[in-house]
């Protein structure tokens, strides 16, 4: 293949082409290895921590890192490096199941709004969505925690709820330009329904975008994840949470920066990392982007 | 920035003149709180916040606390106590006025009692008043109550922000605007943020030294911390952040005191909730628990470690830390031999304070250690009160009991902790109509020992009072024997 020009390949390498402009996108590639730097983490802690994160060791409290606590520990005498490992579970937890029932939910609706234009279903539907953007999610959220009592499930189902119009919202535009498209009018002229079609035909297609919005989604989901447990809203002690590590440092920051500093640094760097992430998948499955922010 | 007076002074116009003003007077002060108060009554909610702000300050009951916890003359400059401990002849003293300009006599007096202890009183401490048979004005400077039974506490009792003279001209705005005859007269209250009080010009007795006092309202502890080091606030009682203190303390502009409150701090167990309702398994929980660490842990060392409801400061504590000491082992025996299956799950509800979030955390964990494990449920204040002092839907939860002498509550089955012993209650009803202070101790060294060994709750430390100040603050109650930031002592030094 090494003869033929880039873009003289054939349809069935664009695999490799995309592989190709993967590895040469700078922001996919710095994205993609912070991201799996913290899932990593979070896998790793399931099988081992440097130390235990419900065992308290009052005795040590508040030490500046050191060869011993790589980063310090906390004011009850916890690794915080440990807390962070098992934080990142907690918070890659939330937000891949928030992104999943967004997906779940807003996905079919999306589609079948597209498929059903300009009915009253796809009125309902949409409208519905509307009704639920039109809320500051984040409020909402709290609301319902707030009502519901606070918990990592609570959490997950508030966040969860507000990725639903997003993915419906997404999906049902993208299925509408697809609807027009002359494969579809053939799917059509076989004979194939309207569910059918948007299974088989408009799915796979959206999945491009769906993949980037799901990136987005899943550093918003984080973010709102650490904003609720600031407030005390989400997983609840003894889990350790990377929001309520640094709304328990606050009074400390004067004279023990590390501990607002690490679990701080935690959430900079991977939602930085899901949205180079995200812009550079999407500059890869929409080259026409490229550049553009 | 404005020590430069000569240079302040050279300045033309209004900028330059207050400026001056400024440093020269130092006549006002600052003091930062917590909570807000709900309305402003004393006597009719048990809002601790309410008293921070208004008691002695601006409502004088007939007796009042002094900063060591006595119990001295107030509006009542002296009484006769009739032989048979029944009686109490209390001279007013003279010329007192309210602050809208009526005159402050008996009738007020009597006025003010009948209204707490009447039928439909809203008073939060009722039991204060239930032993008066009745009150009589014998003549306008001259009060007799007349008690159903002797009541050694009744001086006691009046003393309380609950027990303060009102008047009936102006008990109907007194939720917003307190009418009283102390040194301070109330001047405004921006909801959310402050509540302003000014120098009584006509007090009748040792006028207030500070001719403004503002209470400013501030939760959060990191915003108390940076309020104080930018100097915006010149006291914070009560200060919430114990690992601020060092900080303060080694900053010259500041100073810290570190007193006692009568707040025992403890985890309360529901004793009606089995397993919880046999005593091995309490016991048990009292010796998973390890003070020195929830201290040092939760408090910063601040705190001191108590064996039973009762203030260590107090003349007749007896220190029972001893039956409670930290042993696991021993723990797990309890457990075993109470049956319990392990692990016990249970639901720990905790309050805002950090005593109780952080300590609730810890305790969670010694008792983890044992098998139980401390389901943790943070609560606000609000929650915690219907859920878990109104509802009892609780396992264990922490909370510092800050009334004074408060150990009575053990004889209230209906009370949150759900401790129902005829026996107590007896002991209870009858250190109430004890009059012979002997007695009286060794009824109280006797329901300390009662509840220690029923091990109705685990004890853990008595609250201190961490009060941070600028340098120059003089005259202010180190410790709190009752809820009150007493201004009318206060001063900045020379």
């Amino acid at each position: 293949m090494t003869d033929l020009r880039a873009d003289s390949l054939p349809p069935q390498g664009a695999p490799v082409r995309l592989w190709g402009r993967a590895l040469r996108s700078r922001n996919l590639v710095v994205g993609a290895l912070l991201t799996l730097v913290f899932v990593l983490a979070a896998v790793l802690s399931f099988l081992w921590t440097p130390y235990e994160v419900t065992g308290l060791d009052i005795a040590n409290k508040i030490k500046p890192p050191s060869w011993r606590n790589p980063l310090g520990t906390d004011h009850f005498g916890r690794d915080i490096l440990s807390m962070i490992m098992v934080g990142a579970r907690v918070s890659i937890a939330v937000a891949v199941v928030a992104v999943g029932i967004g997906m779940i939910f807003g996905v079919p609706l999306g589609l079948l709004a597209a498929a059903r234009k300009g009915s009253l279903l796809d009125e309902v539907i949409m409208r519905a969505n509307d009704l639920v953007f039109a809320f500051p999610s984040l409020v909402i959220a709290i609301l319902i925690t707030a009502t519901f009592g606070p918990s990592a499930v609570n959490a997950i189902i508030a966040i969860g709820i507000f990725n639903i119009p997003v993915f419906a919202r997404l999906t049902r535009s993208g299925a509408l330009t697809l609807w027009q498209r002359d494969y579809i009018l053939a799917a059509r002229v076989a004979g194939k329904g309207a569910a059918r079609i948007s299974v088989e035909h408009i799915l796979p297609n959206v999945t491009n975008l769906l993949i980037v919005q799901g990136t987005i989604q899943f550093s918003l989901g984080i973010l709102a994840e650490a904003g609720l447990s600031y407030v005390g809203l989400g997983a609840q002690p003894p889990t350790p949470s990377w929001g309520r590590m640094l709304a328990e440092s606050q009074t400390m920051i004067s004279f023990a920066p590390h501990m607002a500093l690490f679990p701080g640094l935690a959430i900079l760097l991977t939602v930085l990392g899901l949205n180079l992430m995200g812009d550079g998948l999407r500059d890869l499955f929409d080259p026409k982007l490229r550049g553009r922010t | 920035m404005m020590t430069n007076k000569p240079f302040a002074l050279g300045l033309a116009g209004a900028f330059a003149l207050t400026a001056t003003l400024a440093v020269a007077q130092q006549s006002d002060m600052t003091i930062g709180q917590q909570l807000e108060p709900p309305h402003l009554d004393p006597t009719s909610a048990a809002a601790g916040a309410i008293d921070s702000v208004l008691y002695s300050n601006v409502f004088e009951g007939l007796t009042r606390f002094g900063p060591d916890g006595s119990v001295g003359p107030g509006l009542a400059r002296e009484w006769e106590i009739s032989d048979d401990g029944l009686t109490y002849t209390f001279h007013l003293a003279e010329g007192v006025k309210f602050h809208d300009g009526t005159t402050m006599d008996s009738e007020d007096v009597k006025f003010s009692l009948d209204r707490a202890r009447a039928e439909d009183s809203v008073n939060a401490q009722k039991a204060l008043f239930s032993g008066i048979e009745s009150v009589e004005a014998t003549d306008p400077a001259t009060v007799t109550v007349t008690l159903k039974n002797p009541d050694g506490n009744f001086l006691f009792n009046l003393a309380w922000g609950d027990a303060v003279i009102v008047a009936p001209e102006s008990i109907e705005n007194i939720k917003t605007t307190p009418i009283g005859t102390g040194a301070f007269m109330f001047d405004n209250w921006v909801q959310g943020d402050r509540i302003e009080l000014t120098k009584n010009p006509e007090y009748w007795g040792e006028p207030a030294m500070l001719d403004a006092v503002t209470f400013k309202f501030i939760s959060d502890p990191t915003a108390a911390f940076a309020a104080m080091m930018a100097e915006d606030l010149d006291v914070f009682p009560a200060f919430p952040a114990p690992e601020n203190l060092p900080q303060f303390d080694a900053d010259p502009r500041f100073k810290v005191l570190v007193g006692s409150t009568e707040g025992e701090t403890i985890l309360a167990i529901n004793n009606k909730l089995p397993p919880l309702d046999d005593v091995r398994v309490r016991q048990a929980i009292a010796h998973a628990v390890n003070r020195h660490e929830i201290i040092d842990g939760a408090q910063f060392g601040y705190g001191t470690p108590i064996g039973t409801h009762f203030a260590p400061h107090h003349p007749d504590y007896v220190d029972l830390t001893e039956m409670s000491q930290h042993d696991p082992e021993k723990a797990r025996t309890l457990l075993e031999e109470a049956g319990v299956s392990l692990p016990l799950q249970l639901k720990m509800t905790l309050p805002p304070p950090s005593y109780a979030r952080r300590g609730g955390e810890i305790i969670a964990a010694q008792l983890r250690q044992v098998g139980i494990e401390a389901e943790i449920e943070n609560v606000e204040w609000a929650q915690w009160l219907e859920a878990t002092f109104r509802g009892y839907d609780y396992g264990l939860t922490v909370i510092s009991h800050t009334e004074p002498l408060d150990i009575n509550i053990y004889a209230r089955p209906d009370y949150y902790f759900q401790y129902d012993n005829a026996e107590f209650q007896k002991l209870m009803e009858e250190v109430g109509v004890e009059s012979d202070p002997d007695k009286r101790s060794e009824m109280f060294r006797q329901a300390q020992t009662t509840i220690a060994e029923d091990y109705v709750n685990a004890y853990l430390f008595q609250l201190p009072l961490l009060t941070v100040a600028k340098t120059g603050v003089e005259g202010l109650w180190e410790n709190a024997p009752t809820q009150a930031a007493d201004m009318t002592a206060v001063h900045w030094a020379e």
